[in-house]
C-alpha cells in the first residue's frame, strides 16, 4: 500500500510538474473567459459606428420623431438636397437617406438609400421607430374618434405574452416544473465532460505504462513492487491529475469571471443591456426589468427541481466508474504492446463503445424513454456516459440501481482481468500481440 | 553457510518448459554464476528470485526461511534489458526507485551522493538521463541497483555497455561488495569474468540445471589430461616413444627447442608421461592444461544436447523394424 501511495505520488507529481499540463491547465479558464468576454465585446462594440441618415420626409408626420441615439443620428432635410443626394452618397456626410413618402399610412412602406449594405439592426430600428410611430398615432385616432374611456390602458392590458411552463409529475403525484432545455445542457455537458474526461486520462494511464515498458525501467520497477500496485498507483495518480486540473479550471474560472465583471461593471452590464434592448426594441424598461428577475427565478426554479443531490451522485459515480474501467483496460493495453502502432490498433475495440455513447447522446437528449437510451444506459460499456445524461430528465430507480450494479460488476471484472494482462504483458517484447493472445493471458497462472 | 537456494524449481510458460527442478544454493559472501546458453532459463530463475513471477512447483529460500514478498526490499536486481526514464532528473528518478525498495527520502539521497561521488558523476546529478551516453547510463543504473544495501545482489549481464575500463571499475565494486558481505548471483556469457569472479557456478542448459559446483573444482572435473611439454631432443624419437597411451596434439618446433601438447589417454598420474620423455628429451617446462570455463561451458553443453538427443532416439522407436 505504502508502494501505491509511492507511486501515485511519483505519477501525480510527474504530471503536474509538466510545462504542457501547467500551460493547459492555465491556459483553458482564460481562453473560456477570453471567448466569453470576446462576446460580450463584440456585443458591445457591435455598433459603435457612428451613422447620419438623412430624412426626407414627404408625409411630413415625422416631424420631431427620429431623435438621435448614440451613434446614430437622424436629421431631416428637404426634396432638393435629397434629390441631390440620392445622385451619389460618397463624399456626402450622410450614410444613408431615409424617404418616408407621403402615403406610409396606407402602403406601409418606407425607403432607405444608402451606398453600402445597411446592417440589419439599423434596418430593424428604423422598421421598429416607423411602425411604432404610426401605431400610437393609429390607437390615439381610434380613442379619440370612440371617446370610450380609459380605452388606452384597456389596450394595453390586451397584450399577452404566453410562455409554456412544462410541469412533470413525480410518482408521488407531486407536479414540478421542468425545462427540457435546461435538462438537455446538463445532460449533454456531462456526457462530454465524462467522455473526455475518462478518454484523455485514460490515454494518458496508457501511455505512461507503455513509457515504462519501452524504456525498459519496467522490469527494475515490478522487482520493487506488484504490477497490481503499480497500477493501482498510476490509475489513481492520474485520476487526481485529471481532478486538480478540473479544481483548478473551477477556482480559476470563478475567479477570472469575477474579475472580468468588477472591471467592466458597471458601465458594461449597462451598456449590454441598453444594446440588447435596443436589439430586441424593448420600449418600456420597466416591464423589461419587471419580467428579468421572473425569469431568473424561473430557471433557478428549474435547477433546483432537476434533483441535484442525484445527479451530482450520478455524475462522481459513473465519473469514477467509468474512469476506472477504461482505464484499467488502456493500461492492460499499454502492459501488451510495445510500439505505437499495435497500441492504435489495440485501442480501437476499447473505445469504440465510448466514442458510440458520445454519438448517440445527441438522439438520447431528445427521447430520454426510447429504447436506444435504455440499453445504452444499461450496458456497462456506455453507461457511464449514456445514464447519466439521462438522469436529468429523471429515470426509474431500478433502470438506475441495474445500471449501476452492472457497471461495477464489469469494473471489478476489468481491473481483475487488466491485472493479469498487465502482469504478463509487461516483460512480453517483440510479440505480436492480439485480442486472442490477450484472452490465452487471463488463463496464465502467475 | 548457505545465504539462498533454491529447491526443486519448476516452470512452464505456455508450451515451453522455462526450468525443471532446478536447484541451486549460494553461500552467504559468495559470488554464484549462473551460466547457460541463451533461452535456456536463467531470466526465468533471475525473475523467480525477484518475485516476478511465481514457480509452478518448488521454492525459493533466503537464509533458510522461504522467501516472502518483504525479502524484495533487501534484493538488489541488475536486469539485462535495462533502462530509466527517460525525461526524470538522474537524482530523482534514482531517489524514487530508491524509495520503491523501502529507503526514506533522505537516506536514499544521502547514499546516492556517496556512490556518485565515488563514481566521480556528482555533475550529472541534475541532468535528464537522455543527455547521458549509454555507457554513463549504466554507471547510474548499477548506482539505483545497490544504493539500498541489499544483501542480495543479482546482476545480469552487468558488463554488456561498458568500455575496458569502466568494466574494470565494476569488477572492483562487485567484488567490494561481496568484501562488504553482499552475496551476488551473477549471470553473463563472458566467460573471462566468471573465471576472475565466481566462487560457484551453475550451469543450465535447456531447463535443466547440468553443471553445479565450485569453480576450480568444475575445471578440474573437466580437464582431460593434457598437458604442454617444452622439451630439447628429437620429436620423431619422443612421439614413437610416447606410443599409443598418448595423443601429441600439437608441435611447433623452434631452433632446438619443441613445444607439443599431448593428450593421456590413459588414466595415470601425471608422472608417467614425465617418466616416458625423461630417457628421450631434456624437459624444459611442463604444465597440465586446466580447461578455462569457455572449454568447461561447450563441452558440458554440448555433452548435454548429444545426450538428450540419445535419449529422444531411445524413448521414440522407430515404426520400420
Amino acid at each position: 500500500m505504502n508502494k501505491t501511495l509511492l507511486i501515485l505520488k511519483q505519477e501525480y507529481l510527474k504530471r503536474v510538474k509538466k510545462k504542457s499540463f501547467i500551460v493547459l491547465t492555465l491556459l483553458v479558464p482564460f481562453l473560456m473567459v477570453g471567448m466569453f468576454a470576446l462576446i460580450i465585446f463584440l456585443t458591445i462594440n457591435n455598433d459603435k459606428k457612428e451613422r447620419t441618415i438623412g430624412v426626407y420626409d414627404e408625409s411630413g408626420l415625422f416631424l420631431g420623431e427620429f431623435k438621435s441615439e448614440t451613434y446614430t443620428k437622424y436629421y431631416f432635410i428637404d426634396k432638393q438636397k435629397y434629390e441631390q443626394l440620392k445622385g451619389g452618397l460618397k463624399d456626402a456626410e450622410y450614410y444613408a437617406l431615409l424617404y418616408i413618402p407621403a402615403d406610409i399610412y396606407t402602403n406601409n412602406t418606407a425607403q432607405l438609400v444608402s451606398e453600402k449594405q445597411v446592417p440589419m439592426e439599423l434596418n430593424e430600428q428604423i422598421e421598429r421607430k416607423l411602425s411604432r410611430f404610426i401605431e400610437n398615432d393609429k390607437r390615439q385616432k381610434i380613442i379619440a374618434e370612440t371617446q370610450i374611456p380609459d380605452l388606452e390602458e384597456k389596450l394595453a392590458a390586451t397584450k399577452t405574452n404566453v410562455s409554456l411552463k412544462t410541469l412533470k409529475i413525480s410518482d408521488s403525484g407531486e407536479a414540478k416544473s421542468s425545462s427540457s432545455t435546461v435538462a438537455f445542457i446538463a445532460s449533454y455537458a456531462m456526457g462530454f465532460i465524462i467522455y473526455f474526461f475518462v478518454f484523455m486520462y485514460g490515454a494518458a494511464v496508457m501511455r505512461s505504462v507503455m513509457e515504462e515498458k519501452k524504456s525498459r525501467i519496467i522490469e527494475v520497477i515490478i522487482s520493487s513492487v506488484k504490477p497490481v500496485e503499480l497500477m493501482a498507483g498510476k490509475i489513481i495518480g492520474t485520476a487526481m491529475v485529471g481532478l486538480t486540473q478540473v479544481a483548478i479550471w473551477v477556482v480559476l474560472g470563478t475567479a477570472v469571471m469575477i474579475g472580468v465583471q468588477s472591471f467592466f461593471s458597471p458601465e458594461t452590464a449597462q451598456q449590454m443591456g441598453q444594446s440588447i434592448m435596443e436589439n430586441q426594441g424593448q420600449m418600456n424598461p420597466a416591464m423589461t426589468q419587471a419580467t428579468q428577475p421572473n425569469e431568473v427565478m424561473q430557471v433557478m426554479e428549474m435547477i433546483s427541481n432537476l434533483n441535484i443531490p442525484l445527479i451530482l451522485f450520478s455524475f462522481v459515480f459513473y465519473f469514477l466508474a467509468g474512469y476506472l474501467l477504461y482505464s484499467s483496460l488502456m493500461g492492460a493495453i499499454g502492459a501488451a504492446v510495445d510500439n505505437d502502432e499495435d497500441s492504435q490498433q489495440m485501442i480501437f475495440p476499447v473505445t469504440f463503445p465510448l466514442i458510440l455513447s458520445i454519438m448517440v447522446l445527441f438522439s438520447i437528449a431528445r427521447n430520454p424513454e426510447g429504447s436506444v437510451a435504455f440499453w445504452f444506459s444499461i450496458i456497462p460499456f456506455t453507461s457511464p456516459v449514456v445514464m447519466l445524461a439521462r438522469v436529468p430528465y429523471g429515470v426509474p430507480a431500478w433502470e438506475l440501481l441495474l445500471s449501476m450494479f452492472l457497471l461495477v460488476l464489469t469494473v471489478v471484472g476489468a481491473i481483475a482481468a487488466a491485472a493479469k494482462i498487465y502482469r504478463v504483458g509487461l516483460l512480453m517484447y517483440g510479440k505480436k500481440v492480439n485480442l486472442k493472445e490477450m484472452i490465452k493471458w487471463l488463463r496464465y497462472k502467475n | 553457510m548457505e545465504f539462498f537456494s533454491a529447491k526443486n524449481v519448476n516452470k512452464v510458460f505456455a508450451d515451453t518448459q522455462a526450468l525443471t527442478n532446478v536447484s541451486i544454493s549460494v553461500k552467504q559472501q559468495s559470488i554464484f554464476g549462473l551460466l547457460g546458453p541463451n533461452g535456456a532459463g536463467k531470466t526465468t530463475l533471475i525473475r523467480i528470485i525477484n518475485q516476478i513471477t511465481a514457480p509452478d512447483s518448488g521454492e525459493v529460500f533466503l537464509e533458510g526461511k522461504p522467501m516472502t514478498r518483504a525479502d524484495i526490499s533487501r534484493i538488489g536486481y541488475l536486469p539485462e534489458e535495462r533502462g530509466l526514464y527517460k525525461k526524470m532528473k538522474i537524482s530523482e528518478q534514482a531517489i524514487y526507485l530508491a524509495q520503491l525498495k523501502g529507503m526514506s527520502r533522505h537516506d536514499a539521497a544521502v547514499n546516492l551522493k556517496k556512490w556518485f561521488e565515488k563514481f566521480e558523476i556528482m555533475s550529472w546529478w541534475n541532468k535528464n538521463i537522455e543527455e547521458l551516453s549509454k555507457g554513463m547510463q549504466q554507471k547510474v543504473q548499477f548506482i539505483t541497483t545497490v544504493v539500498h544495501k541489499p544483501k542480495l545482489l543479482i546482476f545480469d549481464e552487468p558488463f554488456s555497455g561498458f568500455d575496458p575500463i569502466n568494466a574494470n571499475l565494476l569488477k572492483q565494486e562487485i567484488l567490494q561488495l561481496k568484501e562488504e558481505g553482499a552475496t551476488i548471483i551473477f549471470s553473463t556469457h563472458n566467460m573471462g569474468s566468471v573465471e576472475e569472479l565466481c566462487d560457484h557456478i551453475a550451469l543450465i542448459n535447456k531447463s535443466h540445471k547440468i553443471v553445479d559446483g565450485e569453480t576450480n573444482e568444475i575445471r578440474e572435473r573437466f580437464k582431460q589430461n593434457i598437458f604442454e611439454v617444452k622439451y630439447r631432443g628429437d620429436f620423431e624419437k619422443v612421439s614413437t616413444t610416447l606410443g599409443a597411451h598418448f595423443r601429441v596434439l600439437s608441435h611447433t618446433e623452434q631452433k632446438n627447442e619443441n613445444l607439443i601438447t599431448v593428450q593421456h589417454l590413459g588414466s595415470q598420474s601425471n608422472n608417467e608421461l614425465i617418466k616416458v620423455l625423461i630417457p628421450v628429451a631434456e624437459i624444459l617446462s611442463f604444465e597440465e592444461k586446466i580447461p578455462g570455463m569457455n572449454d568447461v561451458f561447450i563441452q558440458a553443453v554440448e555433452e548435454a544436447n548429444r545426450k538428450a538427443a540419445a535419449d529422444k532416439q531411445v524413448s521414440e522407436p522407430k515404426m520400420d523394424l
